[in-house]
């Protein structure tokens, strides 16, 4: 029965988008509906040649009764993605400092405002998002003992998020986008992503409950405050009404400074519960893991988590200091990012105070190293956070590339370094192996991010710190002395030295892929003994 | 408890829980750490109680201090305006052809002209000042009426062909095609004359025919030569520089319809709500005038 609802649907779709597709108003519209069009025909005869058979194998799962096939899908597009994200970051970082790569024949496909929120996008939620998704699913089975809730429903998620991701980058391509930070995608896709969205929540909650801890493992609330979050800012800041359903353009329903504020009270948190919380799950999983150490202090760990679930919310007006915000608004956004100083530190404590003991793996296990540096850059930027927060700090640095740089060591140094280091501790485990394929590539690749980050935050400081008196510099009668294109010419060499280091991020980012696929596609690698696992069913 | 026992006496105790091998230390908050949050948290209520923070029902708490940031713009942009009063009351006087020999003076002009510029004169001259078509381009030495830092001065107190000023420049073309003044192929000659004055590709039998016509009905304003008459804001034909445009239809269609560009009388003078003062307009001029063209 479920087979034939399953073909039925799949088929409506296909037809539904095939005339979304000839009525369509825009190409990005027309260009989607097609991608519509196409994965549902595909999954029609899919389910028609396979209704009436025994369920498929990818659904069936591992030996230990854990679901790890969606997990090992997940390891490989976070791997992907990140190298798609990082080379495009690549890209823009030289348009900048050469103009001329935004090449003629590329205008409105290829040009720098295109790809910026490829870019971003790509790292954040592709990147990001699919490394969040692997994890949260790895370490919810384990620290529940459970197998994932649901069924098949985890690989909906993760397909359906795969397709959430091609919209969205094809999209911005193609002209498509709400010209929300990090909220570009329009209304379809918003709605399609809420879908997939509410599902991840079912299955990583629906393992919650039945897991057979009696406790729910500090990681875990933290990924559960970041889907729990993400969905509640996704559906607020995306509430817009389309102009036709036939067409992709939307209209927001907030106005003016609330639109603003609405903006980047999500812009903020989509920073604070997915990259920071979400992350944090992850850091609470793998750290103790790798370490073989007891996590430091469960008191610190319940008082920073809900210390920093409860400020984080608040904290978005200081991105709107100096504007038509009210200044109330801003004292307050302003405040509150001062305070979450200390519960960012609390992660940052507690993942460092948990290697003591076992300090000398920093000298012996690369992949401690990477989960060592992320913490330190991840502790910097959430102390250069709140003091850029500040309005006479912001005053300066708005606006310039120390917001850049900013971003850049969290995103580099935190979420790709803990990244980076869950793929190699989930890589070898996930394909059944004895070990990586190279520590030493591992080395290499530990060496040129962390002068890849170096080169890039340095700079971007310089420049931004740079630009920022410059746009204040006023003469003796109150004139501003230099021009914008002043500045940007000040900037040139700075732009170039960023360059380089995204290349060798970049750089490090290959030759992990090709570690990860040695470590589980190469011949040498014997099978490893099935680590003894309880049966979570 | 026999779970916190610990084998290791040097360790502290665990919370007793586990899950997938990860135990936890039951280790007390770092006093650093919580030292430091309290100390931002009061801090933060200091600030609040300092600073416009809590939203009420009618509005804001305003704080103690009476901080806005509008306000901070406000006494800014006055104590620059009180630095630089002297400076702009000696401006209205300036003579402007005398306005280098003072440096200090001469800086202040051009960027206060600068200024005035892109709130008044951008929207049609461009923020670059290049013009566009039927707005002049003030980037180059080709003036209408006039490219000294007076005339500069006089046009943009007057303006040009509008009804506010009296001494507002006048000129007016008639309309050769539509007052039935010229024959529709007489100005197609006169068009294939104004080509080969202007170095562009004619027919030269019609231009030598247009020649005579010219001579006859256009000379009087812009010269034999097609130099024009800057006292009558008669452009020059005989260069590449072009208000409307210099092919062949648009030369037509300005000999057949005429142009007729007005430009406002900026002075506070005609303008009583939103004019110029005298600092302003020599401001202004003295920053066109150094653009490139001023003569």
């Amino acid at each position: 029965m479920w087979d034939w609802i399953k073909i039925a649907m799949f088929g409506l779709i296909a037809l539904f988008a095939a005339l979304a597709a000839s009525w369509a108003r825009d190409l990005a519209y027309q260009v989607h509906m097609l991608i519509i069009m196409a994965v549902a025909a595909g999954l029609f005869i899919w389910s028609v040649r396979t209704a009436g058979e025994a369920q498929p194998a990818l659904a069936t799962g591992t030996a230990e009764g854990y679901n790890d096939g969606v997990i090992r899908a997940g390891v490989i597009a976070t791997a992907f993605w990140g190298v798609v994200g990082f080379l495009v970051g690549v890209f823009i970082a030289f348009q900048l400092a050469y103009p001329q790569l935004n090449f003629e024949f590329l205008q409105g496909y290829g040009n720098f405002g295109r790809l910026r929120p490829l870019h971003t996008s790509a790292v954040i939620f592709a990147f990001g998002g699919n490394a969040l998704l692997c994890t949260s699913f790895y370490v919810v089975q384990r620290t529940s003992a459970a197998r994932l809730w649901g069924g098949n429903l985890a690989w909906f998620v993760f397909w359906g998020y795969q397709l959430f991701i091609v919209l969205a980058a094809t999209g911005y391509l193609l002209g498509a986008t709400q010209s929300k930070e990090y909220a570009e995608p329009e209304w379809y896709v918003d709605l399609w992503l809420t879908v997939v969205w509410v599902a991840y929540l079912l299955v990583f909650l629906g393992t919650i409950l039945k897991r057979k801890e009696p406790h729910i493992y500090v990681a875990n609330w933290f990924f559960l405050s970041f889907i729990v979050t993400v969905a509640m800012l996704h559906v607020v800041n995306n509430l817009t009404i389309p102009v036709s359903i036939w067409g992709s353009k939307s209209v927001i329903v907030w106005a003016g400074v609330q639109d603003a504020m609405v903006q980047w009270w999500y812009g903020h948190n989509a920073v604070g519960f997915f990259l920071t919380a979400g992350f944090l799950g992850m850091m609470y999983y793998f750290v103790p893991k790798q370490a073989e150490r007891p996590v430091f202090s469960y008191k610190l760990s319940i008082v920073h988590f809900w210390a920093l679930i409860f400020l984080y919310i608040w904290a978005g007006p200081h991105h709107l200091h100096y504007t038509a915000l009210p200044d109330w608004a801003s004292t307050l956004g302003m405040v509150f990012s001062v305070v979450l100083w200390m519960p960012s530190w609390g992660g940052m404590i507690n993942g460092l105070m948990t290697l003591s003991g076992a300090w000398d793996k920093i000298r012996t296990d690369p992949i401690i190293r990477m989960m060592v540096i992320s913490i330190g850059f991840y502790g910097m930027s959430t102390f250069e956070g709140p003091m850029m927060s500040i309005r006479a700090v912001n005053s300066l640095s708005h606006y310039t590339d120390w917001t850049i740089g900013h971003v850049h060591s969290g995103a580099l140094g935190w979420n790709g370094m803990i990244t980076f280091a869950c793929l190699y501790f989930l890589t070898p485990k996930l394909w059944k192996r004895q070990g990586l394929y190279s520590l030493k590539l591992v080395n290499w690749h530990f060496w040129l991010s962390t002068i890849g980050i170096v080169l890039y935050a340095a700079s971007m400081w310089v420049t931004g710190i740079m630009e920022g008196l410059m746009w204040r510099e006023v003469d003796a009668q109150g004139f501003l002395v230099n021009s914008f294109a002043d500045t940007v010419e000040a900037k040139f060499p700075m732009y170039l030295v960023r360059g380089l280091g995204g290349v060798l991020y970049l750089a490090g980012a290959l030759i992990m892929v090709y570690n990860l696929w040695m470590t589980a596609f190469g011949k040498q690698q014997t099978q490893a003994a099935a680590a003894a696992a309880t049966p979570a069913e | 408890m026999s779970d916190n026992s610990n084998p290791n006496e040097n360790e502290p105790e665990t919370t007793g829980h586990e899950w997938d091998g990860i135990r936890e230390y039951n280790n007390p908050l770092p006093r650093w750490w919580v030292w430091i949050f309290y100390a931002t948290i009061i801090w933060g209520l200091g600030y609040t109680i300092a600073y416009p923070a809590w939203p009420l029902i009618e509005r804001a708490t305003p704080g103690l201090l009476g901080f806005s940031t509008r306000a901070q713009v406000a006494e800014d942009i006055a104590a620059v305006e009180e630095a630089n009063a002297a400076l702009k009351a000696q401006l209205a006087e300036v003579d402007l052809t005398t306005l280098g020999e003072n440096e200090d003076l001469a800086s202040f002009a051009v960027n206060a002209g600068a200024s005035v510029y892109l709130a008044n004169c951008s929207q049609c001259h461009g923020s670059g000042a290049a013009g566009a078509v039927g707005f002049p381009n003030l980037l180059d030495d080709a003036w209408l009426w006039g490219g000294t830092i007076d005339e500069i001065a006089y046009t943009v107190t007057h303006g040009i062909r509008n009804e506010q000023s009296f001494d507002a420049h006048w000129s007016e073309m008639p309309a050769f095609g539509r007052d039935e003044i010229l024959s529709d192929g007489e100005i197609g000659q006169v068009v294939q004359h104004v080509l080969a004055i202007s170095g562009q590709e004619h027919d030269a039998a019609a231009a030598e025919a247009g020649s005579v016509l010219y001579l006859d009905q256009c000379a009087s304003c812009h010269m034999d030569d097609g130099g024009g008459d800057m006292v009558l804001g008669a452009p020059a034909l005989n260069d590449a520089i072009w208000l409307y445009g210099g092919d062949a239809d648009t030369i037509t269609e300005s000999i057949y319809y005429s142009r007729f560009g007005v430009m406002p009388a900026w002075s506070e003078e005609f303008r009583p709500s939103s004019g110029l003062d005298q600092a302003e307009i020599n401001a202004v001029a003295a920053y066109v005038h150094q653009l490139g063209g001023g003569q």
